[in-house]
C-alpha cells in the first residue's frame, strides 16, 4: 500500500436520500492530492450520487465535504475548483472545439492573449490542434472524450471528477486512452476521482479503488490490495472471478489454519486473518489463476482431485471448469507457457494444486 | 416452368418499387393538386383583366393578354402599401410577444416531471376544443366598454395616474392593440409546441457542463439553451407569423376598420369590389412575401443538418 499523504479531499461522513431512497450511505473516504482514486461499483451503488455531490449539482442529505481545507457545503457548482469530465462528454454542439475548451475560462481575469494561449495549450495537451475550428459533430468519438478532457482541466480544477470515462469508446480506443489520461495527469498533477463499472479500467487507471454497494463503500486500497485481500464476498466477486465454497475452520496454528472445505471433500491449509478460531464458519474463495492442473497428487500442497468438464483454449491461456467429487464446479485458469501437446483434456481426471496463502478466507 | 411463377410485369414492377414510390408519391399529388395547381390559378387570375361577366375576369381584349395592371397598383396605391405594413406589423408584435410568452412556458414544460408535462402540454392546445369564432367573441366581450375587464383596467387605470387622466372607459375595441391581443392569445401554441420539441430535445448535461465550467444559471440560458433554440425559435415564429399576417377574421372583428390588414384588403376585392384579378395580385404578393424568407431559411437549415450528419 502507498503512504497516505495528508487528506487533500475528505469526504466525511456523507450520505444522500432521494425521497425514500437512500443512495449513498454514511460514505468517508480521504483522498491524497495528485492520486488518482476509483469509485467502482455496480449501477444504482451510488458512486455517481457521490460525485455529483463533489461537483456540487446534489447536496448530501448528511455529512460533509473538505477540498484542500474548505468546506464545499452549500457552494453552488459554478463556483466550486471541480470540473467533471461527463460521462456523454456534454460538448456544446454549437461552439467549435476551440471554444468549447476555452469556455470556462471567461470566467477568470485573463487578457483575450491569456486565454488563446491557455486553449492553444490545452489543445496541444490533448493533441487536438489541427480540429481546433471543426464542431463536435466533425470529429471523432476519441477526438470528443479529449475536448471534453481538455476543457475540464483549462481552468486547472484542483479536482478532476470523470464519469466513465472510457465507457462511450471502443476496445481499441479504451486501452491507447487510457494511458492517455494516466499520462496526462500526472504532467497535469490535478487530482482525478474516476467513476466506473468497469473493474479493469479502474485497476489499470487508478492509485486507490473504492468499491461501493448499495450506497456503500466495502473496501479501499491499491488495486492489487483489493484483488489480492478483498474483506468481503461482494469485493471478491465483484474484481475478477473468483469460486467460493462454504467452509468450516479446523484447527488454527501459529502461522496458517485448517479448514474443512465440504465441496473439496478435504481439509485444506489457508493463511490466516485476525481473530480465526476452531469451528468458525465461513466462505474461503479462490481465484482461477491461483490452481495448478496436475497430473499426480502434489505433496506438500493443498490438492483436490478432479475432472475437468469443460475448457476453453485461447492460445495464450486456457479456462478450464473442473467437476469436483461433490459435484460443484471450480474454474481454473492457466497460462501455456510451455509448448505442449499433452494438455489437459475433457473428462482427464487431474490434481488441482494451490498454496495455502493463495485461499481468501471471508467471514462477510 | 408454370404460369404461377412468371409475374405480369406491371405486377412485378408493382411489388418491386410501387408500393414506396406511391407512398412516397402521395404528399407529393397531395401538394400538387391542393397546394400548387391553385396557386398556378391564382397567378393566371392576377394577369387578367376584370370584365363584367361572370366570373368576372377575361384575357385580352382592350388589355394586353398578360395585364400587370393590379401588381402596377400594388406598388402605386398606398391603401396596398398600408395595409401591407400594418399586417406585417402586426403580425411581427404578435410574434415577439407570443415568443416572450411562450418561451418561458415551453421551457417550464421540460422541466416539470412526466406526469404535469403530459397535463400542461393538454392545457396548452385546450382552447382548440372550443370554436375559434367563439373565443374572439369572447375577447370581444372582455374588450367591450362595459365589460367588467375593461372596468378593473379602467379602475387601475384611475387609481394609478394623476387626476386628470381619468378615463371612463379604456378604447380596446377596434383598435391593433385589440387585434394583437387576440391574434397572441389565438396562435400562442403554435408558438409553444414548436419551442418545446426543441428545447425538450436538449442534453440536460449540457446546462450542468456549463454550470460546472463556472456559468451562473441566467448565464447557462444565454450560452447554451437559447442558441441551441434557435431552430425552434424560427420555426414557432413562422407558425405565427405567417397565418398573422394574412388574418381576415380576428382584424375583421376586433381591428380598426380605418386601417385594414391585408387579409381583409383580399377579401374585399374579391367579394365587395369583384375585382379578382387585383385580389389575386395581392394575394400573390402576399404569398410571396412570406415564402422567400421562408425558403431562404430553410435552405441554409437543410445545409446546417447535412453538415451535422456529416
Amino acid at each position: 500500500m502507498p503512504d497516505q499523504p495528508a487528506p487533500f479531499l475528505r469526504i466525511d461522513g456523507v450520505s444522500k436520500t432521494f425521497g425514500t431512497f437512500q443512495a449513498v450511505k454514511d460514505v468517508s473516504l480521504t483522498i491524497a492530492k495528485g492520486e488518482i482514486f476509483a469509485l467502482l461499483g455496480g449501477s444504482g451503488c451510488g458512486k455517481t450520487t457521490l460525485l455529483r455531490m463533489l461537483a456540487g449539482f446534489e447536496e448530501p442529505t448528511a455529512g460533509r465535504i473538505w477540498l484542500d481545507g474548505q468546506d464545499m457545503t452549500g457552494v453552488p457548482p459554478w463556483e466550486r475548483p471541480v470540473h467533471m469530465m461527463f460521462q456523454s462528454y456534454a460538448l456544446f454542439p454549437h461552439m467549435s472545439v476551440a471554444k468549447n475548451i476555452g469556455y470556462g475560462l471567461k470566467h477568470e481575469k485573463l487578457t483575450k492573449d491569456q486565454r488563446m494561449a491557455r486553449v492553444r495549450e490545452m489543445l496541444d495537451l490533448v493533441q487536438l490542434t489541427p480540429f481546433a475550428d471543426r464542431k463536435p459533430h466533425q470529429i471523432s468519438g476519441g477526438q470528443r472524450q479529449r475536448v471534453a478532457l481538455a476543457r475540464a482541466l483549462a481552468r486547472q480544477p484542483k479536482l478532476l471528477l470523470l464519469d466513465e470515462p472510457l465507457a462511450a469508446l471502443d476496445k481499441k480506443l479504451r486501452e491507447h486512452t487510457q494511458f492517455e489520461l494516466m499520462s496526462i495527469q500526472e504532467r497535469t498533477g490535478v487530482t482525478f476521482i474516476v467513476v466506473t463499472h468497469d473493474q479493469e479500467e479502474a485497476m489499470t487507471l487508478a492509485d486507490r479503488i473504492a468499491v461501493m454497494d448499495k450506497g456503500q463503500v466495502k473496501q479501499v486500497g491499491a488495486p492489487g490490495h483489493v484483488y489480492e485481500h478483498p474483506d468481503s464476498r461482494f469485493v471478491a466477486n465483484f474484481l475478477g472471478s473468483i469460486t467460493q465454497f462454504p467452509a468450516r475452520v479446523s484447527s488454527v496454528a501459529t502461522d496458517r489454519a485448517t479448514v474443512e472445505v465440504p465441496a473439496f471433500g478435504a481439509t485444506v491449509e489457508t493463511g490466516l486473518i485476525p481473530g480465526l478460531a476452531a469451528g468458525e464458519a465461513l466462505t474461503l474463495a479462490i481465484r482461477p489463476e491461483k490452481l495448478t492442473i496436475l497430473r499426480e497428487k502434489p505433496a506438500g500442497l493443498n490438492a483436490i482431485p478432479g475432472e475437468i468438464k469443460d475448457l476453453a483454449y485461447f492460445g495464450k491461456d486456457s479456462l478450464y471448469r473442473v467437476i469436483l467429487p461433490s459435484g460443484e464446479l471450480i474454474s481454473v485458469h492457466a497460462v501455456n507457457a510451455k509448448r505442449e501437446d499433452n494438455r489437459p483434456d475433457w473428462y482427464d481426471k487431474i490434481w488441482l494444486g494451490f498454496e495455502p496463502a493463495s485461499a481468501i478466507l471471508l467471514r462477510d | 416452368m408454370g404460369p404461377q411463377t412468371r409475374r405480369h410485369p406491371l405486377a412485378e414492377w408493382f411489388h418491386r418499387r410501387g408500393w414506396s414510390d406511391l407512398i412516397i408519391g402521395l404528399p407529393y399529388l397531395w401538394l400538387l393538386v391542393l397546394f400548387l395547381l391553385p396557386f398556378v390559378i391564382v397567378v393566371a387570375m392576377s394577369v387578367a383583366t376584370r370584365t363584367p361577366t361572370a366570373p368576372p375576369f377575361g384575357y385580352g381584349g382592350d388589355n394586353p393578354v398578360i395585364n400587370l395592371n393590379g401588381y402596377a397598383r400594388l406598388l402605386h396605391d398606398d391603401l396596398y402599401i398600408r395595409a401591407f405594413l400594418t399586417s406585417l406589423l402586426n403580425a411581427a408584435n404578435a410574434m415577439i410577444l407570443c415568443l416572450l410568452i411562450g418561451y418561458p412556458m415551453a421551457l417550464g414544460l421540460t422541466r416539470v416531471s412526466k406526469n404535469w408535462r403530459n397535463v400542461l402540454l393538454m392545457l396548452v392546445i385546450l382552447p382548440f376544443w372550443t370554436s375559434f369564432l367563439l373565443r374572439v367573441y369572447a375577447w370581444m366581450g372582455l374588450m367591450g366598454k362595459n365589460s367588467w375587464f375593461n372596468g378593473l383596467l379602467t379602475s387601475l387605470w384611475n387609481w394609478a395616474t394623476p387626476e386628470g387622466w381619468a378615463v371612463t372607459s379604456i378604447p380596446m375595441m377596434h383598435s391593433n392593440f385589440a387585434v394583437v391581443l387576440v391574434m397572441v392569445y389565438t396562435y400562442l401554441p403554435f408558438m409553444i409546441l414548436p419551442l418545446y420539441s426543441s428545447l425538450e430535445r436538449l442534453d440536460p448535461a449540457l446546462d450542468e457542463a456549463a454550470m460546472d465550467l463556472g456559468t451562473r444559471p441566467f448565464g447557462v440560458f444565454l450560452d447554451v439553451t437559447l442558441p441551441q433554440s434557435v431552430p425552434g425559435i424560427i420555426a414557432g415564429g413562422l407558425l405565427v407569423f405567417i397565418p398573422a399576417a394574412g388574418e381576415l377574421v380576428i382584424p375583421t372583428l376586433v381591428g380598426d376598420a380605418a386601417q385594414p390588414m391585408i387579409g381583409r384588403v383580399i377579401s374585399d376585392e374579391f367579394a365587395s369590389a369583384r375585382d379578382w384579378p387585383m385580389a389575386s395580385s395581392v394575394a400573390v404578393a402576399l404569398l410571396l412575401i412570406m415564402v422567400v424568407p421562408t425558403m431562404i431559411y430553410s435552405h441554409y437549415q437543410a445545409k446546417a443538418d447535412t453538415g451535422e450528419r456529416k
